[in-house]
């Protein structure tokens, strides 16, 4: 079954991609779309009767050379799992909303055949995805994620006659290939050391590494530490984090759907992904953890405050995505993965479906993205404002606080409310007070700039150009239906998965499979997962995280008890992302409905301000002056200079002593060298020979 | 049979012998019957060829199908395949055809032309099967005479220039190499490379001209053939040969040039640098490192600002010999696994992309990149099969090109991080030049009036790039069938390195003692 799963997106890319003009265009994409949520299917049902029990599938050998064996297999444990159900299911809606936003688009001429072509590059992502998800070792997952770094290349100049698409497209690739360069050598440490990139043999080893030394560059190094960071590099160019983020926004000039599905969903949060899935090494790294979070928060906050100012709509979206990435390598950072899963799940909803939306609203008004130019779109487009609605209560993190009311143990609120809630009350709890109030900013700036957002879009007047306000229409079915969907994700996937992500550390034991004791117990009381569902007493006691690295989904070393901190913190601190949406919402009310003068003349008071955060704090400029100048310049150098004085100087010099003196020898100059050449030749031969004959001959 | 390593050796020379002597005329049917004939020989030497590979046992580390007679003068003639050469006989049996079919367009002096390429192909077959160092030596160098005759007949404007340069790189080497060759013999008694590879070659510190010389005879013999081999390779810094050769020389020109030439200096240093000298290797093992990595991250910069399509695949070739030559001086099994690797996958892309850059100049013969763009929306067909290549030629994992550099870059970093560290930094570089080459001819608007009305590519184009596609995707997704074979091979290469090492540093310390 997880076979079917995993290649069913394969064959449908094949299908659609070469064999629409056999099965016909429509034919084509729906064999895509049909296959995906086959895959969709066949995947909630390997989430539901997942047992915790980690299993592997092999599936073809890959590379062996020496002692290294690298198989193509499937590893299927909870992480897994999860990840499966958030890349088809968005996959799978993406595909099905994509008829609609795709069917006649602008930037086509008549009678071109573009949508195949999407929907087989949609699905190859998809799985590419899944490769990287399911992989049992880091060179398949090295597979997977470069992959989807070229699947989104692919989408993101999917308008190949626009430059700045093209632009940005090859941004992205090289840009993710500098976290790659991270990667890379963090999987050959890896095998340098423990002789194998198999998870199973490198988790296993990671106690091992912790006492490690291991020289790189120019001193000693904790294994463990090194290795962590340099994997952590390519976490960061993949997802976007500070320094590595710059691709993300320009990303945006790739269709709507594939923002939704691949740069807020799915492959961005393959970082976060592979934090978590490498917990058992991170675990003994914490300089490594520290700089995890250090970098997350800063993301965060940093992502948020550009997001503030821009007014294209998909690039407030992309700003929100690079930021809320950050939380979850907070979570990560701090130790508390299942957080991060959990906001990962959470945010695929709810971001899909503000993207979708967005698309929606683009669709509405011709493509345009200014958000300049909408305004009191409510009336016209109902479905959709009500879907961006719920995607943004659900971002901004809308519930009732716990001191208030809660359903048993689970607060009440929109899927953001739990998963965010959960991340900023971890940051707390590891004591990390400037995570914790990066956050908590973020947070409120991430209300403010989502409900600028929404009030530009559909309240106040109608700007722009007014035939284009005349003609908004409501958006097909196709296009309604993925979005209804992803609201129910959005509202209630943080309410019904709180306990596993978020719950007791029991509850979150049995969800991952880990081992767990009951607290002061030793060791040999250690109870598995399934032992004690059988036993249906709970509750009562306390338990700690007991299993050793490898076993279950994330390893939570000794001594990590976030988990538990974080459910004691103090009240006030459990309320102040609630405070912080509120302060966001009040003040985007005051600025853009109270208003609505107020945000331009705040921007000429504050003018380099605003134009610090509206060019995104100089990135592009200063990556522009220090990298991209340089490097075409030294090539340049490198050429001209390089090979042409120094090198073919040298050897011109030498030989236009010799020259004359052979063409003279040879007469015509065209075929003189090869004469000459089989002379010396035969020359040489006949020395050889002649020393050969001299010495005795040969044996 | 036998003599099957002869007949598939010989067989394209027999073809160009009976072209040479029996053909007469320039006409069109003349013309037609030099290119069948041409083709058929490639074609049937490729599927002759097949019964080594079939009857290969690739657990056997020693020599196979191995022929020996007495030659002339005194000589011997010893031919026979291992793990390490198996593979670029087939190499090569496999791309002479498709070069024959890329050249059908040729209209100029075709007899000629067809049988400079048969010779090419007998000549560069027995380079990697000879067994005997004279013999070695003559395809070796014989070998370059056809390529001269290539490039300067049917080459571009700036021909002599090309292959002058070409000429001047490659007869320093040879010389050297020669002299080296005589003191093999000198030392061995014996031209057999079976028994040289056996041979113990004196590894004491000498002096020559007051500098003291770590390795002794081991590290001269080892500096000679180097000389020869980096050119061929060719390595930094004397590769500037290449892009100017790559440049003149016609398409099929430098299909074979980049498939299957390039990689004689890199056999060579498998077959003879490293197991027979291999206390002159490890002297200078960091120096070699370190010229790899230069090569790579230099040409990859070189290639971001070039203007002429050849020459950034040419500067590209470069940039990937040079994870051969790390993979091989890094001397464990991932490393010359992986060169092995990257040598044959590097044929298969590096022609496939010079026969894209053919394509097109075939249409509008001109290889400026300025001259094109856009030319995704009049051939959907080529971009694909362009992007492809591109893809692979970044190393993108799923396509051959991964495997080699990753084996490569693996084993090196085991050795010494820091070439590690900046030979992994061209990942980075080859997505940029690549990637930019790919959107500045391929993507975007088609404006360029001259481009208006280009055509996309035709079904013999289409079948030339099929076993293309098939073997990138098929090695990148299951290496295994190169790794099989050339494993056991390598293994014992490997820690017969390693024995020779250990053995030699034991001898000093004794002497020492």
């Amino acid at each position: 079954m997880e076979t079917i799963l995993l290649f069913a997106p394969l064959v449908g890319a094949l299908l659609c991609g070469f064999g629409w003009r056999i099965f016909g265009e429509a034919a084509a994409c729906w064999i895509a779309t049909g296959l995906l949520f086959l895959s969709a299917i066949l995947s909630w049902i390997v989430f539901l009767t997942f047992d915790g029990t980690t299993e592997t599938i092999q599936i073809l050998r890959w590379i062996e050379s020496g002692t290294l064996s690298t198989d193509w297999a499937i590893r299927l444990d909870r992480l897994t799992a999860i990840m499966l159900i958030v890349i088809t299911t968005v996959s799978s809606l993406v595909h099905l909303y994509s008829f609609g936003y795709m069917a006649d688009d602008p930037q086509w001429k008549e009678g071109e055949s573009y949508k195949p072509r999407f929907f087989a590059y949609l699905s190859f992502f998809t799985f590419a995805m899944l490769m990287l998800v399911t992989a049992d070792n880091l060179v398949q997952m090295f597979f997977g994620w470069e992959g989807v770094g070229v699947a989104s290349y692919l989408l993101i100049g999917f308008y190949y006659r626009k430059p700045s698409a093209n632009a940005a497209a090859i941004k992205a690739f090289v840009v993710n290939r500098v976290g790659d360069f991270g990667f890379a050598l963090g999987i050959f440490a890896l095998f340098f050391l423990t002789d194998s990139i198999r998870f199973d043999d490198i988790f296993a080893a990671a106690p091992m590494l912790a006492e490690t030394q291991l020289t790189f560059l120019w001193t000693e190094w904790n294994a463990a530490n090194l290795i962590a960071f340099l994997l952590f590099v390519g976490a960061m160019g993949k997802s976007a984090q500070l320094f590595l983020h710059t691709w993300l926004p320009d990303a945006m000039e790739g269709p709507t759907p594939v923002s939704a599905l691949i740069h807020a969903a799915t492959m961005v949060t393959a970082g976060v992904f592979l934090v978590c899935r490498m917990s058992p090494l991170m675990e003994f790294a914490p300089e490594a953890m520290a700089f995890v979070t250090f970098l997350g928060a800063a993301t965060a906050f940093f992502a948020a405050t550009v997001g503030l100012v821009q007014t294209d709509i998909k690039r407030v979206i992309a700003y929100s995505t690079c930021s809320q990435l950050g939380y979850m390598f907070v979570a990560a950072g701090v130790g508390m993965y299942s957080a991060a899963m959990f906001h990962l799940l959470t945010h695929a909803f709810f971001k899909a479906m503000l993207f979708l939306g967005a698309g929606s609203v683009i669709h509405a008004m011709h493509h345009e993205q200014d958000m300049t130019n909408y305004g009191g779109l409510r009336k016209k487009i109902p479905y959709t404002f009500a879907a961006m609605m719920i995607g943004t209560l659900a971002i901004t993190g809308v519930g009732i606080p716990v001191w208030i009311f809660t359903l048993g143990e689970i607060p009440i609120g929109f899927a953001g409310f739990q998963s965010k809630d959960a991340i900023v009350e971890s940051a707390y709890a590891a004591g990390t007070g400037f995570s914790f109030w990066a956050l908590v900013l973020a947070a409120l700036m991430t209300s403010f700039y989502s409900w600028r957002l929404m009030f530009l879009t559909f309240y106040g007047e109608a700007r722009g150009d007014k035939h284009t306000h005349d003609h908004a229409h409501e958006s097909p079915m196709t296009m309604i239906v993925p979005l209804g969907v992803l609201s129910i994700g959005a509202i209630f996937a943080g309410m019904v998965w709180y306990g596993s992500f978020f719950g007791h550390t029991d509850q979150v034991a049995k969800f991952y499979g880990i081992p767990y004791a009951e607290e002061g117990a030793d060791h040999s009381a250690i109870v598995t997962a399934r032992d004690k569902a059988a036993e249906k007493k709970e509750g009562e006691h306390h338990y700690v995280f007991a299993g050793k690295p490898g076993e279950g989904a994330i390893y939570i070393g000794e001594g990590n008890t976030v988990l538990d901190d974080a459910h004691k913190v103090p009240y006030w601190v459990k309320t102040s992302p609630f405070a912080a949406m509120l302060i966001g919402f009040l003040m985007a009310y005051w600025f853009y409905i109270k208003n609505p003068s107020l945000p331009g003349r705040l921007a000429e008071n504050q003018r380099p301000l605003y134009l610090f955060l509206k060019n995104k704090w100089y990135f592009d400029e200063l990556y522009h002056y220090v990298f991209i100048q340089p490097a075409m310049w030294i090539g340049k150098q490198l050429w001209k200079k390089g090979d042409g004085n120094v090198i073919d100087g040298s050897i011109n010099g030498v030989s236009m002593g010799i020259v004359p003196f052979i063409t003279r020898l040879a007469g015509r100059a065209q075929s003189g060298y090869i004469f000459t050449y089989a002379f010396a030749m035969v020359i040489g031969i006949a020395v050889l020979i002649t020393w050969m004959s001299l010495s005795g001959g040969a044996n | 049979m036998d003599n099957l390593l002869s007949i598939v050796t010989f067989m394209p020379a027999v073809a160009a012998l009976i072209l040479a002597v029996f053909l007469r005329g320039e006409d069109e049917a003349a013309n037609r019957n030099a290119k069948w004939v041409a083709m058929a020989t490639t074609s049937i030497t490729f599927v002759v060829s097949l019964f080594i590979l079939f009857g290969f046992d690739a657990g056997d580390t020693g020599f196979q199908f191995v022929e020996e007679g007495a030659w002339i003068m005194g000589l011997s003639y010893k031919m026979g395949v291992d793990g390490i050469s198996v593979l670029f006989v087939m190499l090569t049996t496999f791309m002479m055809p498709l070069v024959i079919a890329a050249s059908w367009n040729v209209e100029t002096r075709v007899k000629e032309y067809m049988i400079a390429f048969l010779m090419l192909e007998t000549l560069m077959l027995g380079v990697f099967m000879a067994l005997d160092l004279v013999l070695f030596y003559l395809f070796f160098e014989a070998g370059l005479i056809p390529m001269f005759l290539i490039i300067g007949i049917w080459g571009g404007a700036n021909r002599i220039y090309a292959s002058f340069k070409f000429f001047l790189y490659t007869f320093l080497g040879s010389v050297l190499m020669l002299v080296a060759m005589v003191g093999m013999y000198a030392n061995a008694g014996t031209t057999d490379i079976e028994q040289l590879l056996v041979h113990n070659f004196s590894f004491e510190t000498f002096e020559v001209l007051g500098v003291q010389v770590i390795g002794g005879l081991q590290t001269l013999l080892f500096l000679a053939f180097f000389a020869s081999f980096a050119v061929k390779m060719p390595m930094w810094p004397v590769h500037t040969w290449l892009p100017d050769a790559h440049v003149q020389a016609p398409t099929a020109g430098s299909v074979v040039l980049a498939a299957i030439l390039l990689k004689l200096g890199g056999y060579g240093f498998i077959r003879f640098s490293l197991p027979m000298f291999p206390v002159g290797a490890e002297v200078l093992t960091p120096l070699v490192l370190w010229m790899s990595a230069i090569a790579i991250v230099y040409t990859s910069l070189v290639a971001l600002v070039q203007e002429d399509m050849k020459k950034l695949i040419a500067y590209s070739s470069v940039a990937h010999m040079g994870f051969v030559t790390m993979g091989i001086f890094a001397a464990n099994q991932q490393g010359v696994d992986g060169a092995i690797f990257q040598m044959l996958s590097h044929g298969f892309i590096s022609g496939a992309l010079f026969l894209c850059v053919g394509v097109i100049y075939d249409r509008m013969h001109t290889r400026e990149i300025d001259a094109y763009g856009g030319l995704v929306n009049r051939m959907p067909a080529y971009a694909l099969i362009f992007m492809l290549f591109t893809m692979a030629n970044v190393g993108l994992p799923g396509t051959s090109g991964f495997v080699g550099e990753f084996l490569t870059l693996m084993a090196v970093f085991q050795v010494n991080t820091w070439v590690a560290l900046v030979a992994t930094s061209g990942v980075i570089f080859s997505a940029a030049y690549a990637l930019w080459l790919y959107r500045r001819v391929v993507m975007g608007d088609l404006i360029k009036e001259s481009l208006k009305s280009i055509t996309d590519m035709t079904r013999r184009e289409k079948a030339i790039f099929a076993p293309l596609v098939v073997m990138t995707i098929l090695l990148g997704v299951y290496p295994a069938l190169i790794l099989d074979i050339t494993g056991p091979s390598v293994a014992a290469l490997v820690s017969n390195y390693d024995t020779a090492l250990a053995a030699a540093e034991a001898a000093t310390q004794l002497a020492a003692n």
